[in-house]
């Protein structure tokens, strides 16, 4: 009983952790009461999520859609996949808030208030395909370290907000930028206000497309608080840690940004193909940029029983990155023949496209039916797993679904 | 003479102020040790409600309550060290981080060492091997070759 009451102190202390701060009277908290700030709060109202997405990770919140929920052409923010290395940032003024241009390759630093932003600029929308790099985690033998993400971690909604080159040309860059970095409004995990969660970025040519955005609205309304109310950068078709949330500051940089998770592993693959399981040198690791060719199939859910004789309606998207999908193929015998899905144009460069099929089935029984994108490359989804790195990332294995014909 | 014995007054009084202070500070010390040894000592159990009874008969308030060998509150598994990885590895992150991995000892103490030298995670001491061992004894890593076969579907007619 001793050893009970010294747990129960011990974990007064890190319920004190939670919480980030003292219980005042902790001592004096009665047996049967729990503290409102531990009372399990409902992620799926806090962030108007819908109930059957996945929660990974209560903190950092992290939290993925399954195949089926990510059926719309547009996805809506109910089914957004939610990606944070940090704590979401609380008490957002959004009338004081300001985003900085700084850094060695900024001729002059300069300050704009998200009205000035807003204003001063013109406003483009454009449908952007968002994935995190680690979607597919999962799968990866010997496992990779993190969230173990499935297949979920991927969203195509529309983006409106102001250029950043156009920004950028405003605040005046020298010959001499290589990178933009972000810094951003979020809590560290340890609560340290010196630590950054994550700080990355992309290279001057990335920043200065035309679809990258400083964005303030998600399918025509404000940013969700946990999408990176009240400004976000988006980078479509890269890595989604390079679509910084809450961002306040961006710094032009004459060097590889070295904010927290560019270095090190994070967001890295090996340079050079390696065996699964082999060490890696950090310096050997490169920085992820495009994100491969991959696609899922969105309808049915996988599990669907049909008769026999019924044809069966399959449809999905596809994205490569910085490509474009040239085909989209199907296959219900393990790979042994592929037949071609009706593909859509993608709404905008950046964009998901989507597929449709047909499929009729020779006779009764268990079938998957697995679906292959091809880039403008000519290069196409793996059905196996793609080559193992230490962080699991890019897994772009082809996605199946289960059926039975009766 | 009146003057010897008037300071031989002050000094007896005197003697008996340092006497009673003696004795008050080795009662209070006394006090004091005991109090250290065991604090429920002067709780005078007539009075107080014995707060282990509390905690008894409400099972369900229990904060470490373990149910099918699941302590409730973070979904670790029950396992030697359970309660040194609560209070060492649900500080910043979600216990939910920790069992979704599976990493061999070699990878746990890497990831070990690179969460205290980039997230503030303090030194360990004895308690890194308590810790690790509970890991790799209950979340060891399965190997899942190159593509898992479809598991847990869930068969449903569809109407169209």
């Amino acid at each position: 009983m001793k050893r009970r009451n010294f747990v129960k102190k011990t974990s007064l202390g890190s319920l004190a952790g939670i919480l980030g701060l003292d219980i005042v009277y902790g001592a004096k908290i009665p047996e049967n009461y729990t503290l409102l700030g531990l009372q399990d709060p409902d992620p799926f109202q806090m962030f108007h999520k819908d109930k059957e997405m996945v929660v990974l990770n209560s903190k950092p919140w992290n939290m993925e859609a399954v195949a089926h929920l990510l059926d719309d052409r547009i996805t809506p923010s109910k089914y957004m996949f939610i990606r944070n290395n940090g704590l979401v940032p609380e008490n957002i003024d959004v009338k004081e808030w300001t985003i900085t241009f700084d850094g060695e390759s900024i001729k002059e630093k300069k300050t704009f208030t998200l009205e000035e932003l807003k204003s001063k600029f013109a406003h483009h929308t454009y449908q952007l395909t968002i994935e995190c790099g680690g979607n597919g985690r999962s799968e990866f033998d010997p496992p990779a370290k993190g969230n173990q993400w499935t297949i979920g971690a991927i969203g195509c909604a529309t983006w409106t907000g102001v250029r950043l080159k156009d920004v950028l040309k405003d605040v005046g860059i020298k010959d001499d930028a290589v990178y933009i970095g972000y810094h951003a409004a979020d809590q560290h995990l340890s609560r340290d206000p010196n630590k950054e969660p994550i700080s990355r970025g992309v290279p001057i040519s990335k920043a200065m497309m035309d679809e990258t955005l400083l964005a303030f609205k998600m399918n025509g309304e404000d940013i969700p608080l946990v999408h990176g109310y009240p400004l976000r950068l988006v980078c479509g078709g890269w890595p989604a840690s390079t679509s910084g949330k809450w961002v306040n500051r961006i710094s032009v940089r004459n060097i590889v940004h070295d904010g927290e998770k560019m270095t090190g592993t994070s967001y890295k693959v090996p340079c050079n193909p390696i065996a699964p399981g082999e060490e890696v040198k950090d310096e050997d690791m490169c920085i992820i940029e495009s994100m491969p060719v991959k696609s899922l199939i969105t309808y049915p859910k996988s599990g669907a029983m049909i008769p026999k004789g019924k044809k069966l309606n399959i449809r999905g998207h596809a994205w490569a990155g910085e490509l474009e999908i040239s085909k989209v193929s199907y296959s219900i015998d393990f790979g042994a023949t592929w037949s071609e899905c009706l593909l859509e144009k993608p709404a905008n460069r950046l964009a998901w496209q989507h597929f449709k099929a047909s499929i009729g089935f020779p006779k009764s029984g268990y079938y998957e039916v697995w679906a292959r994108a091809t880039d403008s490359n000519g290069v196409s989804q793996p059905m196996l797993l793609p080559g193992w790195n230490p962080k699991g990332y890019l897994n772009n294995a082809c996605h199946r679904i289960a059926i039975k014909v009766s | 003479m009146s003057k010897q014995d008037k300071f031989r007054q002050q000094v007896k009084s005197f003697y008996n102020v340092i006497v009673v202070s003696f004795v008050l500070v080795l009662i209070i010390g006394v006090l004091g040790i005991t109090y250290m040894m065991d604090p429920s000592a002067f709780s005078f159990k007539g009075d107080t409600p014995n707060s282990e009874v509390i905690s008894t008969t409400r099972e369900d308030d229990d904060w470490d309550k373990i149910e099918n060998g699941i302590h409730l509150r973070t979904g670790f598994k029950d396992g030697e060290g359970l309660m040194t990885v609560v209070n060492n590895c649900t500080n910043c992150h979600s216990a939910q981080l920790v069992i979704q991995n599976r990493m061999s000892e070699e990878r746990w103490i890497e990831t070990i060492r690179w969460m205290q030298k980039t997230q503030n995670l303090w030194d360990l001491g004895p308690n890194e091997k308590i810790i690790v061992n509970y890991l790799v004894t209950n979340y060891p890593p399965k190997s899942k070759g190159r593509r898992e076969a479809l598991t847990n579907i869930e068969w449903f007619p569809l109407e169209e």
